[in-house]
C-alpha cells in the first residue's frame, strides 16, 4: 500500500467537502421544491395574476342615437369631426413638427403650450390633439403634407352636431363632458372625450341614446402600450328617436315669433302628438357642445327674455280670460247657470268690499254666456265663478290637464298651480276667500298655467274630451293614447263652449273679430276659433286706474301684460289644438292671437297640398 | 519509488492532455450557454441584437481560455497563484479609483472592447491564492491560529474593497468560497462555529452600514408586498412570473411577462425567471440538472485528486459556482433578498462568464493532473 505524506490531510478533506456537497444537494432540493410550489401549487394564481398584467380591456364607445323630427330629419346627428393629432415618440421634435404643421394649419402660442405640457405627461405613444373640428379642406390639406410632418396623425371622429341650431335647442337639449358626479357604474363615463346629454332629451333619454360600450381585450406592455388585439366585442350603437314634432311647423313656428319672448304648442287633438314645441329666445346648443365660454354663457344666462328656459313646460303663466272656459265648463256641469241665463254687465263686480272691474269700461251690458265668451267679460265670469265655487272650478280644471305634469320626455316640466280651497289651507294656512275664486273665475289670482296644459287643455275641449296626453316621442308611447280617458261632461256643454271660441274670432261680438283673421282664413276655406287672454304681471292700483287707463306700450317691457291665446281648427271637426304666450306682448287679440291663425294656416295650407299630391297619386 | 514520484511529475504531451480533458464537461457547459443564448434570444424579442450575439463571441472567446487553462501544467497555476491573486487585487484598487459608474456602484474598467468587471476575477484567483497556501502547510501547522492570519488576510483585502463598490452580493460570494477552501483545508470545525454566531451581531452592524438600496431590498425581501410598484415589483413580477409558467411553460418566446417588459433586469439578474415562465418547471429543473453535473464533476476531481492544490481549487471553484447558482435561482423564486449575482453562464455579462469559464477550465486542469503529486515546497521544486 502506497501512503502519501499528506494522507491525514486528504482524510479530513474528503469528510468536509463530503459534508459541503451535502449540504449543496439540500440546497439545491430546496430550489426545486420552491419552483414546486410556485410552478404546480401556484400555477393558476399566478397564471391569472400575469393576465390581468398582460390583458387590458379597452373600452369602445358606441355612436349615439340620433333625434329625429317627425319625418326623419336630423335634429341632433353625429358629424365627422376632422381632427389633428400628434404622437410624441413618432416625431423626432414635436416643437419642430408644430411649426412645419403652423404654416398649413395656424397653432398659437397657448396651444403650442398646451400641447407641449401635454406631451411631457403623457407616455410617448399617446395622442395628443392638436386641432379638433377642422374643415374638410384644412385637413386634406393636412394630409397630403403627411411626410413633411413626422408624428402627426389625421384623425376622423364623431361628435354631436344639432343641424337646426336653436331651433329645438330646448327639447333636444345638448351633450357636455362627464362631470365627476355623474360618474357612476358605466364605465363609459369615464372614457376620456365621451359626452352626455346635458340638457334636454339628451338627458333624459341618455340611456337610450348613449348605447353599450363594446370592448376590445388587448395585450398590453408593461408601460401600457398594446401589443396586439386578442378579442373585440363591437360596441352597440344607442337607439334613434323619432319626435312628433314636424321641422317644418317647428321652424314657421319659430321664425314667427323670433323676436319676442314667446312659447308656442302645437298639438294633434285625436293622439296627443306634439308637432311644434317653440320657446323664444332660444340658444345654439353647437355652442355647449363645443364648451361655450364664460362670456357668452353669461350673456345667456343673464339675458331678461331667459333664452335657457324652456318656456313651454317650464314657463308658469296665469292663464287669464283662456281660463274661462274651465269656469264656465264648471258652472254649467253644476248647474248654476244655464247657457241663455243673461248677466249683465256694467263693468264692476262687487265682492265682499271690494270691487272689482272688468276690462271694458262701461261694461258689456246683458250677455249669455256664448257672448261673455266671445266678448270675454270679466263680470259675467266673476259671477259664475262665485255661483259654482273654487273646487268644482279645480275638480273641471284637473280634468283637463291643468296643475299636472305629463311626464312627457322634457326636463323640468313644472305642473303649474291648479287652487283649490285644500291647497290653500295647506300651502298658504289661509282661508279661501270669494275674492280669490273670482280672481281665478278670470284666470288671476293663485292659478297659473304652463303653455303645454293649455294646449292639452284645448285639445281635449275640442276632440270629444278625450284625455289625451301630450307626447313628443314617435316610438314609445303609443300605447298612452290609444284609449284615452273619457272626461265625464255633457257634450252639449261643449259645444256651447266651441260656439264662444268659435265667436272670438269669427263673430263681431268677439273680441279677436277685429283683427279680421276669421275672414282671411275664410277667403282660403279654411276656418279656426279660440279665447284670447292678457295676464296682467302687476296688480293695477286703484291710483293708476282712478288716472285713467295706461296702455301698455307706455308701461316698461317688464311690466306689460302677457299676451295668451288658445286656438284650435278647423271649427268643424277640430284637428289642431293651438296654445300661444307672448310675454309681455300686450292684449292677446292682437299679439297672440295672430301668431296662431298664421301657424294653423301654414298647417292647414300644407295639409291641402298634401291631400292633393297624395290624390293626384292615386 | 523515487523514480515513479519523477514520472508522475512529469508533464504529459499536449495531445494526450486533450484527449484526457473531459469532453463530456466541455459539452454541458456550452449546453449551459445555449440556454442562455436561446433566452438572450427571446428577451431581445426573437433577435441576436444586442445580447445573444456578444454573448457567443464572448462564450467561444471564454472556451478557447478554458481549455487553455485545463491544458497547461498544474504546477504553473500553482506558481502563479499569488502573482494572479495580486493582480486582481490591483485591479480592485483601480476600479475603486477610477472605475465606470452604473447604477450606484462603481465595478468596472473599461478595457476598450469590453467593461470587465475585476470583482469577478477575484474570486477565482482568491481560491488559487487559498489553495496554494493550504497545500504548502502542513497537517500540524493547519491547526496553528498563526497560520490563519495570513488567509484571512487574503479574504478580507478583496472584501472590503468590493464592499466599497459597494456590491454586497459579490463580497459576500468571495466570503463563503474562501471560508470553503480554509473548511476544506482543515481549519478547526470550532472556529467556524464561533465565527457564524459572531456572523450575527456582525449582520446588525452592516445593517448599520448599508446604503438605503440595500436596505430596502432587505425589506423587500422580508415583505414584498411593502412597496409592489417600487423595492418589492422585482420580486412580485418574478413571482408571476414563474408561477404563471407551470409545470411545461408557456412556450419559447411565449413568455408574456418577459416579453412585456414586465420582468426588470430579464437578461441579467432575473433570466432565471424568464427560463422557467417560458420553459416552465421542466426547464428549470433541466438546467439545475445540469449545473449539478458540472458541480458533480468538480466535486469528484477534488475527491480523486492527489494534490491538495488540485483537490482545494476544485472543491473552491465548485462552491463558487454553486453560490453563484444557489444564490441566482433563489433570488428568482424570492428565497432570498435581490443581490446582483449572476446565473453562471447564462446571465448577460462578459466578467462574470469568463470567470467563471477560467474556473471550470482550473477543474478540468486538475482533472488532467490529477494524477500529478506536487511537492509542499511549492510549484517546480
Amino acid at each position: 500500500m502506497v501512503t502519501y505524506p499528506d494522507d491525514q490531510k486528504y482524510k479530513l478533506f474528503t469528510r468536509r467537502a463530503g459534508l459541503i456537497s451535502a449540504g449543496m444537494l439540500v440546497l439545491t432540493s430546496g430550489l426545486i421544491g420552491r419552483m414546486y410550489f410556485l410552478q404546480v401549487v401556484g400555477q393558476n394564481q399566478y397564471k391569472l395574476l400575469a393576465d390581468r398584467n398582460r390583458i387590458s380591456l379597452r373600452l369602445l364607445a358606441p355612436t349615439r342615437g340620433r333625434i329625429l323630427d317627425r319625418n326623419g330629419y336630423g335634429l341632433a346627428v353625429n358629424r365627422t369631426d376632422y381632427r389633428v393629432n400628434i404622437i410624441p415618440e413618432q416625431a423626432e421634435n414635436v416643437e419642430d413638427t408644430l411649426k412645419a404643421l403652423n404654416i398649413i394649419l395656424p397653432v398659437s402660442e397657448r396651444q403650442k403650450r398646451r400641447i407641449l405640457r401635454a406631451v411631457k405627461r403623457q407616455r410617448a405613444f399617446l395622442p395628443v390633439t392638436v386641432a379638433e373640428n377642422l374643415d374638410w379642406k384644412t385637413f386634406a390639406r393636412v394630409n397630403i403634407n403627411i411626410p413633411d410632418l413626422p408624428g402627426i396623425q389625421p384623425d376622423i371622429g364623431l361628435t354631436r352636431y344639432y343641424p337646426e341650431k336653436d331651433l329645438t335647442a330646448h327639447i333636444v337639449g345638448y351633450v357636455g363632458s362627464v362631470n365627476k358626479r355623474e360618474i357612476g357604474r358605466d364605465p363609459l363615463l369615464e372614457l376620456p372625450g365621451f359626452k352626455i346629454g346635458k340638457n334636454g332629451m339628451e338627458r333624459v333619454l341618455d340611456l337610450k341614446l348613449r348605447g353599450k360600450a363594446g370592448n376590445s381585450r388587448v395585450e398590453v406592455n408593461v408601460m401600457g402600450r398594446v401589443i396586439r388585439e386578442l378579442s373585440r366585442r363591437n360596441s352597440i350603437p344607442g337607439e334613434n328617436l323619432k319626435l312628433t314634432i314636424d321641422r317644418d311647423i317647428q321652424k314657421f313656428t319659430a321664425d314667427r315669433v323670433r323676436d319676442e319672448s314667446a312659447a308656442v304648442v302645437v298639438m294633434d287633438v285625436h293622439n296627443g302628438e306634439i308637432l311644434a314645441l317653440t320657446s323664444t329666445p332660444s340658444f345654439d346648443p353647437n355652442d355647449f357642445n363645443l364648451g361655450i365660454s364664460q362670456k357668452k354663457y353669461d350673456a345667456l344666462l343673464n339675458d331678461i327674455r331667459k333664452p335657457l328656459i324652456n318656456k313651454t313646460v317650464q314657463g308658469e303663466y296665469p292663464p287669464g280670460s283662456t281660463f274661462k272656459m274651465m269656469v264656465a265648463l264648471a258652472a254649467l256641469e253644476a248647474g248654476v247657470i244655464d247657457k241663455d241665463e243673461k248677466i249683465f254687465c256694467n263693468g264692476t263686480f262687487q265682492i265682499g268690499n271690494t270691487t272689482k272691474y272688468g276690462w271694458k269700461r262701461g261694461g258689456h251690458g246683458f250677455v249669455n254666456m256664448v257672448e261673455a265668451i266671445a266678448g270675454s267679460c270679466d263680470i259675467y265670469f266673476y259671477t259664475i265663478a262665485v255661483r259654482v265655487g273654487i273646487d268644482k272650478i279645480h275638480q273641471m280644471a284637473a280634468r283637463f290637464g291643468l296643475g299636472q305634469k305629463f311626464g312627457i320626455d322634457i326636463p323640468g316640466e313644472k305642473s303649474g298651480l291648479n287652487p283649490s280651497k285644500a291647497w290653500k289651507r295647506a300651502a298658504r294656512g289661509a282661508s279661501w276667500q270669494g275674492g280669490d275664486t273670482a280672481n281665478v273665475g278670470i284666470g288671476q289670482g293663485y292659478v297659473l298655467v304652463t303653455p303645454l296644459q293649455l294646449a292639452v287643455m284645448t285639445a281635449r275641449l275640442v276632440n270629444g274630451g278625450r284625455a289625451v296626453m301630450p307626447r313628443i316621442l314617435m316610438s314609445n308611447t303609443d300605447h298612452i293614447n290609444q284609449n284615452p280617458a273619457i272626461i265625464p261632461y255633457n257634450r252639449q256643454h261643449m259645444a256651447t263652449i266651441l260656439k264662444g271660441m268659435a265667436a272670438v274670432i269669427n263673430r263681431p261680438i268677439g273680441v279677436a273679430y277685429a283683427q279680421r283673421m276669421g275672414r282671411k282664413m275664410e277667403r282660403m276655406g279654411m276656418s279656426f276659433g279660440g279665447k284670447t287672454g292678457s295676464a296682467q304681471v302687476r296688480r293695477i292700483s286703484k291710483s293708476e286706474r282712478e288716472a285713467g287707463v295706461i296702455k301698455n306700450y307706455e308701461k316698461p317691457w317688464i311690466e306689460r301684460d302677457h299676451a295668451l291665446f288658445v286656438g284650435f281648427g278647423p271649427l268643424e271637426n277640430p284637428r289642431y289644438a293651438i296654445s300661444v304666450i307672448v310675454e309681455h306682448g300686450g292684449g292677446g287679440s292682437k299679439k297672440a292671437a295672430p301668431v296662431a291663425k298664421d301657424v294653423l294656416e301654414f298647417m292647414f295650407v300644407r295639409d291641402r297640398r298634401k291631400a292633393k299630391k297624395q290624390e293626384r297619386e292615386s | 519509488m523515487m523514480l515513479r514520484v519523477q514520472s508522475r511529475r512529469r508533464s504529459k504531451p499536449l495531445l494526450q492532455k486533450l484527449s484526457e480533458l473531459n469532453w463530456l464537461i466541455v459539452i454541458v457547459v456550452i449546453l449551459i450557454a445555449r440556454v442562455g443564448f436561446a433566452l438572450l434570444y427571446s428577451v431581445a424579442g426573437g433577435t441576436v441584437e444586442p445580447w445573444a450575439k456578444k454573448q457567443v463571441i464572448r462564450f467561444v472567446i471564454g472556451m478557447a481560455g478554458m481549455i487553455m487553462i485545463a491544458v497547461i501544467d498544474i504546477r504553473l497555476w500553482m506558481f502563479l497563484a499569488y502573482p494572479l491573486y495580486f493582480l486582481s487585487l490591483v485591479m480592485l484598487v483601480i476600479v475603486s479609483v477610477m472605475g465606470q459608474t452604473g447604477m450606484g456602484a462603481t465595478r468596472w474598467i473599461n478595457f476598450g472592447f469590453m467593461n470587465f468587471q475585476p470583482s469577478e476575477l477575484v474570486k477565482i484567483t482568491l481560491i488559487l491564492a487559498l489553495a496554494r497556501y493550504y497545500h504548502c502547510l502542513a497537517k500540524e501547522e493547519v491547526g496553528q491560529y498563526r497560520r490563519l492570519i495570513i488567509p484571512l488576510l487574503l479574504i478580507i483585502a478583496p472584501v472590503i474593497l468590493v464592499v466599497l463598490e459597494p456590491d454586497l452580493g459579490t463580497s459576500l460570494l468571495i466570503i463563503i468560497g474562501g471560508m470553503s477552501v480554509l473548511f476544506c483545508g482543515g481549519v478547526r470545525l470550532w472556529l467556524f462555529i464561533v465565527g457564524l454566531v459572531a456572523m450575527v451581531p456582525a449582520a446588525f452592524g452592516a445593517w448599520g452600514f448599508m446604503k438605503p438600496y440595500q436596505k430596502s431590498r432587505v425589506l423587500t425581501f422580508l415583505n414584498p408586498e411593502r412597496d409592489p410598484l417600487g423595492a418589492g415589483y422585482h420580486s412580485i413580477q418574478a413571482k408571476i412570473a414563474i408561477g404563471s409558467g407551470g409545470i411545461y411553460g408557456k412556450g419559447f418566446m411565449q413568455g408574456s411577462q418577459s416579453q412585456l417588459n414586465f420582468l426588470p433586469e430579464k437578461h441579467t439578474d432575473f433570466i432565471f425567471t424568464v427560463l422557467a415562465e417560458e420553459f416552465g418547471l421542466i426547464g428549470g429543473i433541466s438546467l439545475i440538472v445540469l449545473y449539478v453535473i458540472v458541480l458533480g464533476y468538480a466535486f469528484i476531481t477534488a475527491m480523486g485528486a492527489r494534490s491538495q492544490f488540485a483537490r482545494l481549487l476544485s472543491l473552491g471553484i465548485a462552491v463558487t459556482f454553486f453560490l453563484y447558482m444557489f444564490i441566482n435561482i433563489a433570488m428568482n423564486l424570492g428565497m432570498v433578498p435581490v443581490v446582483g449575482v449572476p446565473l453562471p453562464l447564462v446571465s448577460y455579462g462578459g466578467s462574470a462568464m469568463l470567470s467563471l469559464l477560467a474556473g471550470i477550465g482550473f477543474v478540468l486542469c486538475a482533472a488532467i493532473h490529477r494524477d500529478m503529486s506536487i511537492s509542499r515546497g511549492g510549484a517546480f521544486a
